[in-house]
């Protein structure tokens, strides 16, 4: 039992750059800006894993599966991050005008097996060797998480190309582009699964500045019957949404074969 | 008075104390339509006037998975740095388990606690509360202790605490 359990904490360490712990550790990303008007375009992205929503104090998001989608539809691999103490960093030049995505996706897995009449868990990203279960083992039970974590970014101009779903996935598909969010505006967003509306679905908001303020002020919404949600934020600032699907996660293992989704992002709304 | 935990309550010796003043507090713990809640921790102290601590009254944490209270009690800011920082977990008659949303009640036996030689004078019972994934918020209750005679104060929070009323006599 103790054995297990300290094989737990020491793959839960190892794996805190490529996966999130259950608790309350959430990773994110923060660009320096949500639009940037400029001859010659850049913009500069954090990612880490913290407790306190964009406080630097844990351990980094490592961007190694990092990707851009340009205002023409292009997918590139993010290069050049940089792998710090408690974040990466990554300068992104943005050569061409209008509205970029840059998102992380990935699958992560999680589960037990039994080999050598000992019971294991592991836990990884999908196709990596911490998620491969070893050959001979025996009772094998998975659950996989499919993760999408993201924000945007526009060079002197918007569009909507890169803000198309992919259809894979838990999703939000902004209707009101993301570098255009003001605070008492009303913006229109939409969620889907696997490419299907998801109505009544709730998502949350946090404002960013927690330590700051005290109270989390987490702001609730739900899509309504066709899967489109039309809401405001009073305050300026720096959001992280967060959404999952199903909506009731059970503590502990997950039921067998089970598969979870996860969206996040982060999204600034500046002053009127 | 035996003083059973580290922190050390400095009461001047005068002449005006009261009798055994038992002090019952009743808060109330929000139940939070956010993504992901865990039950918060909370510390509830006496400050004076001045703003130092008159009596340190319950400090609720996990006493198993945070038992030398260097973990998460630290995010109860306030608290932590004025009284949490020097003392030596667990605080005798102090610390708890946390609490489930919802009203709860904590009394305090005036001896144990030092309130029945709490000198007459304006105080502020203080409440903070802290959630994993979550915020902080702190609500301050004043009230005048003439030495004897029964206190009744109330004030409220608006997120991670709600209404928070004690009853002193």
């Amino acid at each position: 039992m103790h054995n297990r359990i300290l094989k737990g904490a020491l793959l839960g360490l190892a794996l805190a750059g490529m996966s999130m712990s259950a608790q309350a550790h959430r990773g994110w990303l923060l660009p320096s800006t949500a639009m940037v008007e400029a001859k010659e375009p850049w913009v500069t992205l954090d990612g880490a894993i913290s407790e306190g929503l964009f406080e630097f104090h844990h351990v980094p998001l490592r961007l190694d599966n990092l990707t851009i989608t340009g205002p023409d539809g292009v997918t590139t691999k993010a290069e050049g991050a940089v792998l710090g103490k408690f974040r990466s960093t990554i300068d992104i030049r943005l050569p061409k005008d209008g509205t970029y995505r840059l998102a992380i996706v990935s699958n992560n897995v999680m589960g037990s097996y039994k080999l050598g009449g000992e019971v294991k868990r592991f836990r990884g990203v999908e196709g990596t060797p911490g998620a491969q279960v070893p050959a001979g083992a025996t009772d094998v039970t998975t659950s996989t998480t499919h993760t999408r974590l993201e924000t945007f970014v526009s060079a002197n101009d918007m569009n909507d190309t890169a803000l198309k779903p992919s259809g894979v996935g838990l999703e939000m598909v902004p209707v009101t582009n993301p570098s255009d969010l003001r605070a008492g505006e009303p913006i229109t967003f939409r969620f889907q699964l696997d490419g299907k509306p998801l109505p009544n679905f709730p998502f949350s908001m946090v404002p960013s500045a927690v330590k700051y303020r005290g109270t989390l002020g987490e702001l609730r919404f739900t899509t309504d019957a066709k899967g489109e949600v039309k809401f405001t934020v009073p305050e300026a600032n720096m959001y992280w949404l967060s959404a999952k699907f199903p909506l009731e996660t059970q503590k502990g293992p997950p039921a067998p074969g089970a598969k979870r989704y996860s969206y996040t992002a982060t999204l600034d709304v500046l002053p009127q | 008075m035996k003083l059973s935990h580290s922190l050390v309550l400095t009461l001047p010796l005068v002449s005006g104390w009261a009798m055994a003043a038992d002090l019952s507090v009743k808060f109330d713990l929000p139940q939070l339509n956010v993504a992901e809640y865990h039950k918060p921790y909370v510390a509830i102290w006496l400050e004076r006037a001045d703003q130092s601590v008159a009596a340190n009254l319950a400090v609720l944490y996990d006493l198993k998975k945070d038992a030398a209270g260097d973990k998460w009690v630290k995010d109860l800011r306030t608290w932590w740095r004025k009284a949490g920082r020097d003392a030596k977990f667990p605080l005798d008659g102090v610390s708890g388990a946390t609490r489930p949303a919802g009203s709860q009640t904590m009394k305090f036996d005036g001896a144990k606690h030092g309130l029945d030689k709490l000198p007459a004078g304006d105080y502020k019972l203080v409440v903070e509360a802290s959630r994993e994934a979550g915020g902080r918020e702190l609500v301050k209750v004043p009230f005048t202790w003439t030495g004897k005679g029964k206190v009744a104060a109330n004030a409220a929070g608006k997120e991670e605490l709600g209404a928070v009323a004690l009853e002193l006599q």
